[in-house]
Formats: structure tokens, sequence, C-alpha cells
């Protein structure tokens, strides 16, 4: 043991000899790195979310160092998978911060280890961009926090805005019974009023359930102008199938959270003509070309589908606007994170993937209701309405 | 009256289904005093055969449906095999947990089979719904319907008219008296593994078309199906099949009359109020004479 002690102190030793060294000479050394940290679900049943997170991460950092990097520094990325658990998150926002001493966080991918990993990066006094839309994360502000992915806040929106303009004024809603649909209703429900819109009832349905056909006609009841369902999949493909052949002959608008090929693909021909807000990555072909986002969307896909030879998604797109926030907000900091985080919060206009991005000190998504587009199913595949 | 009949209908379907789920939990418990809480990952196995026979290699519908069945039911036999057969001491408790863990095992390979995500097969018919009273009636809620009193009453004539069937009850009512007399009481015991699994699947197979098929689809269905069995009395045919329309009508009423957050909610207290007010079910008796 003595022995091992020893060592470990002349080890102690050299690196402190080594750091006075690199103190002196620091300036000079043009190869010292900004550490910024990627907490993302990999792996587990979140990994389609964090995949692409990681993935676009890693090829937003390689090109800013091919591009030569923030300030003449080249940017070193450090990234721990969660497996979307939030004890393994605080698990690696700890090594993130007190041993690889990164200037700033990306992610983690999912609400729930957001919450858990929040209050470390206060503490620490470390920038954290996380990719979860959960409002409760930048709801109330906290200083240190922010985020790039399009909430429920500004889909309900983009939704009831469409509805406005085809004179809609009474609804139904069917929202799943987890994290995500109750969200999703508390949304509705707090935003209906402003935009002259009622409930005239309101349903839930389990994400497994195999029959919705007794929530429908209870809906059909009540004689709505149209049907908002919020879920994910398979329960709103179910609900699509069950309103077709109840011949429910009104409107059915979806949740964002619908928006992959997979629903057209599970609700097949009953799918057609429904409508549903999303991020614009999905139709970012279809777009007009005045569309400020055009540009980046097109780079992005792009590029992405070109390294990694697979379909672009919008999750990945949440850590390329971070990172890119990030690269932004670091020019001439110096590697002080008070800095960085007084220079994210200023930021304004950024074209990112999720929007045009303007944070304030009350404001730490900075994305408004035109980070969504409204597109409906038809023949199969999506076209943008206007 | 036109909400009525429609939740009447969707009452009827998922009846059916718990109904079909209902019975083989029903006859294995009546052969083995088992319940097999891996029941539900069968249904689950059903369904995701169907996707990949029917709906991915395009086989004729009557073939798919025969091969996923035999599929499952094969799978109950190497259950029963490998897991159940070779337990030392079979104590009631020790089997069920077997039968829990082989229902995360079943969950976890179909994943890997057939991933996580969600698939959907067409109606067996193209029909349109047809109109009665205002309300819609799927075709495939008819063919669900058939298909579970089809098994029901063949399973009526099984246990009645044939050697086997007899046999099989004899080896449920006293598993060494058989013995003596002559009947292979651990063959029966592999036989009604095989039927129960292979009514799971098939169980699976029918409600595949108006729902979407995924790997944890057969957790809640399972004990739905529980439920229903409990409900009529456990071990018994006509129980599990009343049991299992009861429990699907009472479920679509309670969505349309009181509260769809509550239809869950619905079955389970149905079955704390059953085995608190007549533990042995609705048609069980004290001494369960069993199918």
């Amino acid at each position: 043991m003595k022995e091992r002690t020893a060592i470990h102190s002349h080890g102690v030793r050299t690196v402190l000899v080594l750091a006075v060294i690199m103190i002196f000479t620091g300036s000079a050394l043009a190869e010292e790195v900004y550490k910024i940290g990627g907490i993302f679900s990999v792996t587990g049943r979140a990994s389609f979310l964090g995949d692409p997170e990681k993935k676009s991460m890693e090829m937003m950092i390689e090109s800013i160092n091919a591009a030569g990097g923030i300030d003449g520094r080249q940017l070193e990325a450090v990234i721990y998978d969660t497996e979307g658990d939030p004890t393994k998150a605080v698990m690696a926002i700890s090594k993130l911060i007190n041993k690889d001493n990164v200037l700033a966080i990306v992610g983690p991918s999912t609400t729930p280890t957001t919450l858990a990993v929040m209050p470390f990066a206060e503490k620490a006094g470390t920038p954290l961009i996380s990719c979860a839309a959960g409002n409760k994360i930048t709801m109330p502000v906290n200083p240190w926090i922010f985020k790039t992915a399009q909430s429920d806040i500004l889909a309900v929106r983009a939704i009831f805005e469409h509805m406005k303009t085809r004179g809609i004024q009474k609804i139904g809603i069917l929202t799943v019974a987890n994290a995500f649909g109750e969200s999703g209703r508390e949304q509705l429900e707090a935003q209906a009023g402003d935009f002259g819109i009622t409930i005239v009832q309101a349903d839930k349905f389990g994400g497994n359930d195999t029959d919705m056909t007794a929530q429908l006609t209870k809906i059909k009841g009540a004689g709505p102008d149209a049907v908002i369902c919020w879920g994910t999949n398979p329960g709103p493909a179910v609900v699509s199938k069950n309103a077709q052949q109840l011949e429910l002959g009104i409107p059915i608008y979806q949740s964002h959270g619908v928006a992959s090929p997979k629903f057209i693909e599970l609700a097949g021909e009953s799918a057609e003509g429904t409508l549903l807000p999303t991020g614009k990555i999905l139709v970012y072909g279809l777009l007009p070309d005045a569309d400020p986002q055009k540009a980046v969307l097109t780079a992005y896909a792009e590029n992405y589908t070109k390294a990694f030879n697979q379909p672009v998604s919008g999750f990945g797109g949440y850590a390329y606007d971070a990172v890119n926030i990030l690269a932004k907000a670091l020019k001439g900091t110096g590697g002080d994170k008070g800095k960085l985080r007084d220079n994210i919060e200023a930021i304004k206009d950024h074209v990112g993937v999720s929007g045009v991005f303007t944070f304030t000190p009350d404001e730490h998504n900075g994305l408004a209701a035109d980070a969504f587009v409204m597109v409906q199913i038809q023949n199969g595949t999506w076209e943008l309405v206007k | 009256m036109e909400a009525f009949v429609q939740y009447l209908f969707s009452g009827l379907t998922n009846g059916a289904i718990y109904a079909v789920i209902a019975i083989g939990f029903s006859m294995l418990y009546s052969a083995t005093e088992l319940i097999n809480f891996a029941h539900g990952e069968f249904v689950m196995l059903g369904a995701l055969g169907l996707v990949t026979l029917w709906g991915g290699l395009h086989l004729p519908l009557p073939a798919a449906f025969a091969l996923t069945v035999a599929g499952a039911a094969l799978v109950g036999f190497l259950f029963e095999r490998t897991a159940i057969r070779t337990v030392k001491k079979p104590h009631p408790i020790v089997l069920v947990i077997i039968t829990v863990g082989a229902s995360i095992f079943l969950r976890g390979g179909a994943m890997m089979i057939w991933g996580k995500d969600a698939h959907s097969v067409p109606p067996f018919s193209g029909h349109p719904p047809i109109d009665v009273a205002g309300a819609k009636l799927l075709p495939q809620s008819i063919w669900i319907l058939v298909i579970a009193v089809v098994l029901a009453v063949g399973l009526f004539y099984f246990y009645r008219r044939t050697l086997t069937g007899k046999a099989m009850q004899a080896t449920a009512i006293n598993k060494w008296g058989a013995w003596l007399s002559g009947i292979p009481s651990e063959r029966m015991v592999l036989l009604a593994f095989v039927m129960s699994t292979g009514l799971g699947a098939t169980a699976g197979v029918i409600i595949a078309p108006i729902t979407m098929c995924s790997y944890d689809m057969g957790t809640m269905l399972g004990l739905k199906g529980f439920c229903a069995a409990m409900l009529g009395g456990i071990g018994s045919l006509w129980g599990a099949l009343a049991g299992g329309f009861t429990l699907g009508i009472v479920e679509a009423l309670a969505v349309g009359y009181v509260s769809s957050a509550a239809k869950d909610a619905v079955a389970f207290i149905l079955l704390l109020l059953i085995l608190y007010i007549k533990p042995s079910g609705l048609f069980g008796t004290a001494d369960a004479s069993r199918f």
C-alpha cells in the first residue's frame, strides 16, 4: 500500500509540474481544447432520440474543428450514454463536471433525465442545453438551463391557429394516458380559450388499448367540428382506423408525436386527410425557398444522410442546434462558463433545424409557433398545408 | 340509442377477445391448477406471427392462421417440457413464478425478433362496416365473435364427446386416479398446455387486424383475460365465456357513460368485487366440477 501511495503522489507531482508549465505556456499552445459534454440515451427505449443526437453532435463538432475551431481552439466532445435512466444521467453529469471539466453540456435526451440532472448543472454553474421537449425544463426559467426541442405549447398553438383559419370552434380531444398525453391535454385545455375554441368532450385511452370506438362514439355524440388525438404510436393509429370505421366525417388532428412515416404505415388509408403539426425537417424538401430555415435544413439533412447513410429525423436536430448555439456563444469567452451562459441568453435570430431561436432571460427555449408547420397526409405522404 | 348500440358492439368485440383468452387460462387451470401468467405473451405471439406470415410473407390467410397457432402451440409445448416439467418440487407458487419469468423472456425475445415498433395487418375481409341502427359493426368483429363462439362450442364437445377430452377431464379431477386407470396424465397435462397456448395465439390472430401489434401488447390483454376467467369462475368453460363478455361490455359502457380514464380500473374493481362477494366466480361452484 505504502509503495502505491508513493507512486501515486509521484504521479500527482508530475501532473502538478505539468500543470504549472501549462499555465505559463498555455496561451502559446494552440492545441488546448474546449470540452463539450453530451448526455444522450444512445441505447435503451429512447434510443430513437439519443442515437441521432449523438451522431449529430459528433458530426457538427467535426465540421467546426475542420473549419478551424472556435477562436483558434478545437472542440472536443465527451459523450455518455444514459440508457434513458435518470440515475445514469446523474452519474454522467457528475463525471462531466468533476472529471472532464466540460464548459457546457448538450442533452439529456428525455424530460425525466433532464429534470434529474438540472440541479447539478446549476450548482456547478455549467450551461446545459437539453434536447428534451418537456415544458417543465424551461418553465420556470433556470438561469443555466436551455433547450432546443419544440415544446407542446407550440404544437398546440400551431393546431389551434390552423383551426381558426378553418372556422373550427368545437372540438373533442382524445389523449393517451401517459406523461406525453397529459402534458398535451393540459396545454390543449389551457390554450383553447385564447383561440375561441371550446372542448366539448375530453377522453383518454391507454397506450396499448385495442379499440377506441367507445371513446370516439362519445366524442361523436357531443357533436364537435374536429377531433384532436394526442399520443405516440401505436394508439393514434388505432384512433385513426376506428374513426374511419365509425365514419366520423370531421377533420382529425394528430400531435407531432406521430410525425414519422411509421404512423402512415400503421394507420394505412385511414390516415388520409389527417392533419398534424411537425418540425420542418420532415418536409424540408417541400418548403418554399423563402423559408428562412430551408438552407440550414437542407444542409443538415444532406450531411447527415451522407455521413450515416440513414434517414434524418427531427431528434438529431435538437443536438445539432444545441452545438451550433454553443459554438456561437463560445466565441470570445476564453472558456469562461459565466460569459458563455450570458452569450447564450443573448442569442437572437439563430436559424436552426428546430426553428429560429431568440433567447431572453425569461425565455430559454427561444422558439415561436413558426417552428412548427401543419402538414396533411395525402396519398400516403406529407403535404404542406397553407 | 345509437351510441348505446355502438358501445355494445365495442364491448362485444373486446369481450369476445377476453373470452378466448380467459378460456385458455381456465382450461390450463382445470388441467393443472396452474395460472399461466405468460398466457398474454402467447396472444402477442399469435398477433405478431400473423404479422409476419400473412402481412410479411403473404401466405394465404387460413395457412398463416394455422401456422401461427401451431407455432405458438409449439412454443407452449417447449415451455412445458423445458420450464415446467423439469421442476423438481412443483409447488404452485414456484410454477407461477416460472410463468412470470417465461412472460418476461417471451416479451424480450419478441422485442428482438419484431423490434420495438408496432405493426398492423388489414382485416380478414375487406367489407365496409355494417350499419345497425346508426351504429357501425366491423366485419372483423363478426369474425371475432363467430370464432370465439365456435371455439367454445368445439371445446365443449371435445370434453363431452371425445375420449381424449374425457381423459383430460379425468386428469383434471384427479391426476393420480386417472393415472391408475391407465390415462397418461403427463401427456394430458402437456396437451392442455399446447391447447391453452394455441387458444391464446388464436386470440392474438383474430385481434391483430383491429389493433396494433407490438411486443408489449400481451401483458394487459393477459391480465384482462385473467380477470374475465376469475369473474366467470376459473376452471369453467362457460364461466370464462360469460366473464369475458361481461367484462368487455361493462368496460365499454364505463367508457361511454362514466369516464374513459376508468376503463382499466373497471376490470380490476370487478375482479376485487367478485373475489369479496363470490370468490368462486359467477359460474363456479365451491368444488368446481370444471368443464
